[in-house]
């Protein structure tokens, strides 16, 4: 649980796929939340992940960022980085972010702090305690704000913020540790449809540059970013492909009527 | 600079002002209105303001942990009591030959107990300098040791409490048995002298004071300092999210540790100020009550503020 020691280096990726899940299972006394499950996301890919309420995809999520250790099954980042050899903040150092599905921004801090924490510098104990913010990271973060479309807001405290607004500081927060591969659980729940179809148009200029898995119910949303959709049923992949093929696999729309 | 620092922040402006100007003050009415004078300050009073603004470091100390990190440490007291124990000790050394059995080798309680030689624990204590060392290391490292234990076994709210609470009590019956060598029940006192001088005079009396109002506005500033840099939003962030913080990089436990460490030196110094000036330190003060008691005066005081805790314990006292 505690491996103190980070990953240095770059992520081998020469494979291709820079996240490697092979048959994880996870139960919750006795029940499968995830059931056998393998998944490969490759360098750069934009990867929608949808599925019925209860069929895993955020257990999916712990399980990569080190809140949930599977019962079997291993999980790599790359070639070499073994996650469940690693702690929360060790896969956070290695280049994983999460977005959550419940928006838990720092809610007592302004929302240039909360950007400011998630800034990627050294999170040790010392150097946090005399950080002082460089111009370039100053610029960065203004980047960031103005990205997120907060930079009027910069001062006020997260908590005032809409519920629409903590999601996009979530992203925000997301961007500012410049991960490798980036994990987000339904992010345009309770946005507006303006702000949905900014969200999406923010997702879709994020891949290439590093990995992002989204997590959605909102259907016109997915289809509006997706090239590859995944779908989850009771914690294993029921099939993969373009959300055309995907939504017109018979065994979909079984799932999604009988749900 | 003045300026600039009120109009900065006005709270705390005004309470270094205060604490400043108890320090000036007090002893200066002790020493220049004579007695029959209703401005005179008495030797007494000065240990008794002197004790409250060692009460006032330890809620400070207490008001960063639990205000601004959210780990409600019902132990903050056992730290206090360690330190004061450390300069109990010093101050039984000093005692020399003029104890009642005038063993200049062995404090009073250690002739009764017929004891040969003292211990090993107890050397270095005759020199003022080890046993500074001292107020700092041993309430350091013990909120070290056991910081780590619990933090990185991810032990919190409840739970945390309680073993706090479990650890203070432990010491308090540790220091109560007689073959610890802590004096038992009685605990240290009889002090004669500090640094040469008579413990009871309004001189050194008047020095503890000052000495208790600049380590209170000192540590004050520090923590303003540290609570103001990223390490303090960290903590914060902590408090309100805690495995949030993980997922952005932070190893939490490392950080509770640092501020968990700060606190109990912190409580340390407040212990060994205060011991001097009530003149006697006792397992008592390992009392899990005294613990909740200071949870109370930071709670009155506002916590999460750092002059809450300051003011609650003058207050509630
Ligand atoms: N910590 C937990 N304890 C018990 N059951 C859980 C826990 N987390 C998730 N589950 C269960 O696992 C299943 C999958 O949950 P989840 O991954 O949140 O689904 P999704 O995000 O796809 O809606 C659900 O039935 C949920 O009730
Ligand atoms: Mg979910």
């Amino acid at each position: 649980m505690t491996a103190l020691a980070l990953p240095t280096g770059e992520v081998d990726t020469s494979h291709g796929p820079i996240l490697y899940l092979e048959g994880v299972s996870v139960s919750f006394d006795g029940f499968k939340a995830l059931n056998n499950l393998s998944l490969y996301i490759d360098e750069g890919e934009l990867r929608c992940l949808i599925g019925p309420n209860g069929a895993g995809k955020t257990t999916l999520m712990d399980v990569i960022t080190g809140k949930t250790r599977p019962d079997n099954g291993s999980v790599f980042f790359g070639q070499t980085i073994d996650l469940l050899k690693l702690d929360e903040p060790a896969i956070a150092a290695a280049g994983i972010g999460r977005k959550f599905q419940k928006p838990s921004v720092f809610e007592k801090l302004s929302v240039f702090e909360n950007l400011e924490l998630a800034l990627a510098t050294n999170k040790g104990v010392w150097p946090t305690l005399f950080a002082k913010l460089t111009s370039i990271q100053r610029e960065r973060i203004d980047e960031v704000l103005l990205t997120i479309g907060l930079i009027e807001s910069r001062w006020q405290q997260a908590g005032d913020l809409s519920h629409g607004q903590k999601q996009w500081l979530e992203i925000g927060m997301l961007l500012m540790q410049e991960p490798k591969v980036m994990l987000i659980d339904e992010p345009v729940a309770g946005m507006t449809h303006q702000e949905i179809e900014r969200t999406a148009q923010l997702l879709l200029s994020l891949q290439g540059e590093r990995s992002v898995i989204v997590v959605e119910h909102d259907m016109e949303f997915v289809r509006s970013i997706a090239k590859r959709v995944t779908v989850l049923h009771e914690g294993s992949v029921l099939t993969e492909g373009t959300m055309d093929e995907v939504q017109n696999d018979p065994r979909v729309i079984q799932v999604y009527l009988g749900d | 600079m003045f300026k600039q620092f009120y109009e900065h922040d006005k709270a705390a402006f005004w309470l270094l002002t205060l604490i400043g100007g108890i320090v000036f003050l007090i002893p200066t009415a002790n020493i220049i209105f004579p007695e029959e004078s209703p401005f005179h300050v008495s030797a007494y009073s000065i240990s008794i303001i002197g004790k409250y603004l060692t009460f006032a470091l330890l809620g400070l100390s207490l008001d960063l942990v639990w205000g601004y990190c959210g780990i409600l440490a019902l132990g903050q007291g056992a730290f206090f009591a360690l330190g004061g124990y450390a300069i109990g000790m010093y101050l039984m050394r000093q005692i020399g030959t003029r104890g009642v059995y005038g063993n200049a080798d062995l404090p009073d309680f250690m002739v009764f107990l017929n004891w040969q030689e003292l211990p090993w624990y107890w050397y270095g204590f005759n020199h003022f300098w080890f046993a500074l060392l001292m107020i700092v290391l041993v309430p350091g490292l013990l909120a070290y040791v056991f910081g780590w234990l619990a933090f990185r076994s991810r032990v919190t709210g409840v739970y945390l409490s309680i073993i706090t609470q479990a650890l203070t009590y432990a010491l308090l019956l540790a220091f109560f048995r007689n073959e610890m060598g802590f004096g038992g029940n009685n605990g240290l006192t009889d002090f004669k002298e500090l640094l040469g001088f008579n413990i009871q005079s309004s001189a050194v009396r008047a020095c503890l004071l000052i000495a208790s109002g600049l380590a209170l506005m000192l540590a004050f500033v520090v923590s303003k300092w540290v609570i103001n840099s990223k390490l303090g939003r960290v903590i914060t962030a902590i408090r309100d999210q805690e495995a949030r913080v993980r997922f952005i990089g932070y190893r939490v436990e490392l950080f509770k540790l640092w501020i968990f460490v700060f606190a109990a030196v912190l409580a340390g110094i407040a212990g060994a100020l205060y011991v001097p000036q009530v003149g006697i330190i006792n397992p008592s003060e390992f009392s899990p009550l005294n613990s909740l008691e200071i949870v109370i005066w930071v709670a009155i005081g506002g916590r999460g503020t750092l002059y809450g805790g300051i003011i609650g314990a003058v207050l509630v006292n």
